[in-house]
């Protein structure tokens, strides 16, 4: 029998009015990857902030057991000691400091008293370096890494203490294929040199890839545990633990009626605002058509969000040239402003920080960029709003306490539908989604599916922009791919596939 | 429904406490210096002291508003504006009218100035204002020459410490005072039965009847014996109305008008307004430009009020005004603040001081005992934030 390096029994945590969690058990073994899914509130959070110690001993019930002993973990400093690390989804890293600085951040190496040690600072942060594969100096600000280089910089964090049981909350969320990849990759590398895992993540199809072990967590309450090579593991399986039935099909269907080309643009080119020599989009021609979901695939940093952004009255860029037409007439669009006028909406890939006004409440998040609709004089009828602001509320299902609750209360399924309820309430023709289902649990992004379709249904025309590849090919019913700024292929739902996709990036490259 | 009250409660829970907390000091202080503190003399001073703070907070609570940007230069702005109109009206004998215009222009030039670096240009509010605070200084001590200019005639005075005439002729009471309470509770209720109307009209949960009757009746008292109180004396003082007007002024501007939710959006999430549409360096700009007209207004009242342009005019004045934001419930982070509260703010502030004079607590002290009741009104608000979180 191998043993648990983590034995985590019958634990529940309550807060007021709510049971987060409700007699959870966790069993990790030693040297596995062990997965964490669940719906968003599931519970997976609250129960890596009880097992890291930010809910202290006292604050829950139940038991946690690390190599066998018993634990009573106060704050995060004692569950360090016992070598448990927690890499949060928003990573802990000071961008204006060095690589060395941040790994040794808290921890820093001293000679004598508060005088730190740099050069066995940078020496040993030199040599984990090299485990995880980041060739970067050490002296590098970690503001100029991207984002996958600043998750192993994490890591690299982790070991400088000693793991021996890294926790990775949602690692891959914000990364792109060959960064996830090579994470995953080095998470099989640490487990041969004896480090246990545990990952939290809605990626389903890398879990399948690297997880030994698999603990379905839904509503508070532990469901199951699916063991690598005992269980069938499949995405499906999974999922039907996880939403509690088994899901048919992830991608609702919908009618096809698609109409004429509404939407064109012609020869768009973009610079750097920050650079005004550098060429971001370059010569880029697509449409879409009336009732159509039509798809934008590439990797990260290809410059979709850019494309997406300058059309949108020219958010992003400068030197924008190009034609954009609608419905055959050629449109200005020189401010967001102009944009909603002429019936474009673009949801933004970044909900929290550039789509919602979190401090607000959902009423004036719903109605704030089309308060012309609600005003006479520019005075603005509150009665009609917070009509309107129910309305939607029900037709989205949007989870809530009522209107007036803060948007930065609800999960990011609700606060997705708020930003959709925003603009299918500024009545678009044209809606450009950027990364509409990012961080969204299954069953929310199933409902967000509903939603585009029944846009698409109503004639609308639909750009998505995705960087899950299933997704894509799920939803559009045309697929345009974007490398480096370029248009480098366009394909039709039944060509469409992963494989066909990369090709195009790979050939143009 | 009920979920909509509580919900609304906890928002404006800090204001409510504020408005208690006013109320209970207000009781205190009457009670502790025997009557004196709410004696129709004292209530007309009590205006007067405080009139160009309660215009200064307004401004800076839009400023405030947009993202915890603090208006540093309108102490000096103000300064500056009393002196440039002083000159006009003593030095060159220009009508008190045209010199008061012309005065607001200046304000209004300042603000562009200093809107046009911190919108347009991107110099940090905290910056571009405490420039402007140090520009503005040396010039009123240059347009002054380090002297006070005095004496400014009665009509300029009139804004800051006259009172408006009784045209009924009342000798013992005055009776314009009295009847313009009756109108502001008229016109109090017919905004209060409207909204309730239209309310019911959209099927919307409103108060209950008698809840909705005793909070009308309270307010209504609270007017009359306000106005009644002040007709036992001079009457109704001309800056009071000026507060009043701007106070409804701004409060239907930020609570009811797409350019006032403009505003609160920006502060919440500058980029998530930006990409709704809101033009951002517009609404920032005209914050700041509104903020240095309501400066130039402050100044001509307070060195109205004095009698006299003197180069220490508005020093500190930006403290007060920034202090009764935070009091009156702004986030230091912006998006979150009311006109109201910044009101309510200020006349804590202002009874604290009036209260303490009038106690004899020397001035040394009460600068000491305002700096806590900030730090207080802060913290309490940052504790029951926290309690709401978690």
């Amino acid at each position: 029998m191998e043993r648990y390096v983590l034995e985590m029994r019958n634990i529940t945590k309550e807060f007021p009015g709510v049971k987060a969690l409700d007699n959870v058990n966790l069993k990790v073994k030693e040297h596995q990857i062990h997965a964490l899914v669940g719906e968003n509130g599931a519970g997976k959070s609250t129960l890596m902030n009880v097992l890291s110690g930010v809910y202290g001993h006292g604050t829950y019930d139940g038991e946690i057991f690390v190599n066998g002993e018993l634990c009573e973990f106060k704050g995060i400093k004692e569950s360090e000691a016992k070598g448990i690390a927690i890499i949060h989804q928003e990573l802990a890293l000071v961008s204006t400091l060095s690589i060395a600085e941040n790994v040794f951040l808290g921890n820093e190496q001293v000679k004598t008293g508060i005088v730190i040690d740099w050069d066995m600072t940078r020496n040993k942060t030199k040599e984990m370096m090299k485990k995880v594969g980041l060739t970067e100096h050490i002296d590098m600000h970690v503001g100029e890494l991207g984002m996958g280089k600043q998750q192993l910089v994490e890591i690299v964090k982790a070991l400088s203490k000693d793991v021996k049981l890294l926790i990775l909350d949602e690692p891959t969320a914000a990364l792109n294929d060959e960064d996830s990849d090579h994470l995953l990759n080095l998470l099989l590398e640490l487990k041969g040199q004896g480090i246990t895992s545990i990952i939290i993540s809605h990626k389903l199809n890398e879990i399948t890839k690297v997880a030994d072990e698999i603990t379905v967590i839904r509503d508070g309450h532990t469901i199951e545990t699916l063991v690598k090579g005992v269980d069938e593991i499949t995405e499906d399986r999974i999922i039907k633990g996880m939403v509690g039935r088994p899901m048919v099909d992830r991608f609702p269907r919908r009618s096809l009626k698609i109409g004429e080309v509404i939407f064109e643009v012609k020869n768009w080119n973009v610079h750097d605002p920050k650079d005004d020599s550098k060429l971001k989009i370059k010569d880029v021609s697509f449409n879409t058509r009336k009732g159509e979901v039509v798809g934008l695939a590439g990797l990260m940093g290809a410059g979709r969000t850019e494309l997406a952004m300058s059309l949108f009255g020219r958010s992003y860029g400068s030197k924008i040239t190009g034609t954009v037409m609608k419905n055959g007439v050629e449109i200005k669009l020189h401010s967001v402003k102009d944009a909603i006028k002429n019936g474009i909406a673009y949801t933004t890939e970044d909900r929290k920080s550039a789509g919602l006004i979190l401090s607000d409440d959902i009423r004036h998040n719903i109605t704030l960029a089309s308060l012309d609709k609600l005003s006479k004089n520019l005075v603005i009828d509150e009665n009609e709003e917070i009509k309107v602001a129910e309305e939607y509320r029900k037709k989205l299902r949007i989870k809530s306490s009522g209107i007036f609750q803060r948007a930065g209360d609800l999960s990011g399924g609700n606060q997705q539908k708020i930003v959709f309820s925003k603009w299918i309430f500024s009545d678009p023709d044209v809606l450009i989604l950027d990364e509409p289902t990012r961080g969204i649990d299954v069953g929310a992004k199933y409902e967000i599916y509903s939603v585009i379709n029944e846009l698409a249904e109503h004639g609308k025309t639909i750009l998505m922009i995705s960087s899950e590849m299933p997704e894509l090919l799920g939803m559009c019913d045309r697929i345009y791919v974007l490398n480096e700024g370029q248009i480098v292929g366009e394909l039709t739902s039944e060509d469409a596939s992963q494989e066909n996709i990369m090709t195009c990036i790979m050939q143009s490259n | 429904m009920s979920n909509k009250l509580s919900a609304m409660f906890k928002k404006n829970i800090r204001s409510s406490v504020m408005i208690i907390a006013l109320a209970v000091v207000t009781i205190l202080f009457e009670f502790l210096t025997g009557g004196v503190l709410l004696k129709p003399l004292n209530i007309s001073n009590l205006i007067m002291q405080n009139a160009y703070i309660l215009i200064l907070s307004i401004g800076m609570l839009l400023a405030i508003l947009t993202g915890g940007n603090i208006d540093l230069s309108v102490g000096s702005v103000a300064g500056f504006v009393g002196a440039i109109s002083a000159v006009l009206v003593v030095s060159m004998g220009m009508p008190v009218f045209w010199a008061i215009m012309i005065s607001l222009l200046v304000g209004l030039l300042i603000g562009i100035w200093q809107g046009f670096w911190i919108a347009y240009r991107g110099v940090p509010a905290f910056i571009a204002t405490l420039a402007g605070m140090l520009v503005f200084r040396g010039l009123t001590l240059v347009i002054l020459q380090g002297k006070s200019i005095a004496p400014l005639p009665k009509s300029y005075s009139f804004l800051a410490s006259g009172f408006i005439p009784d045209i009924f002729g009342g000798t013992n009471i005055n009776i314009l005072a009295v009847a313009m309470g009756i109108v502001a509770s008229l016109i109090y209720l017919f905004f209060q039965i409207k909204s309730r109307a239209a309310k019911s009209k959209y099927d919307f949960e409103v108060t209950p009847a008698w809840l909705f009757n005793i909070k009308n009746i309270g307010i209504i008292a609270i007017i009359n014996a306000f106005t009644f109180a002040l007709a036992s004396y001079r009457g109704i003082p001309m800056v009071l109305v000026i507060v009043v007007v701007l106070v409804i002024v701004y409060s239907f501007f930020t609570m009811k008008t797409i350019p006032g939710r403009h505003i609160y959006a920006f502060g919440g999430n500058e980029k998530a307004s930006k990409l709704s549409g809101v033009n951002v360096k517009k609404t920032l700009f005209w914050v700041y430009v509104n903020m240095s007209v309501l400066a130039a207004f402050a100044g001509i009242i307070f060195t109205g009020r004095l009698g006299s342009a003197t180069p220490k005019a508005g020093v500190n004045f930006e403290l007060d005004a920034i202090a009764a934001c935070f009091i009156g419930g702004a986030s230091t982070t912006g998006g979150v603040g009311t006109v109201v509260g910044a009101i309510v703010g200020g006349l804590l502030m202002g009874v604290l001081n009036n209260g303490m004079s009038i106690l004899g607590v020397s001035i040394d002290w009460q600068q000491a005992i305002k700096g806590f009741v900030l730090l207080s009104a802060v913290a309490f608000d940052v504790y029951s934030k926290s309690k709401v979180k978690s």
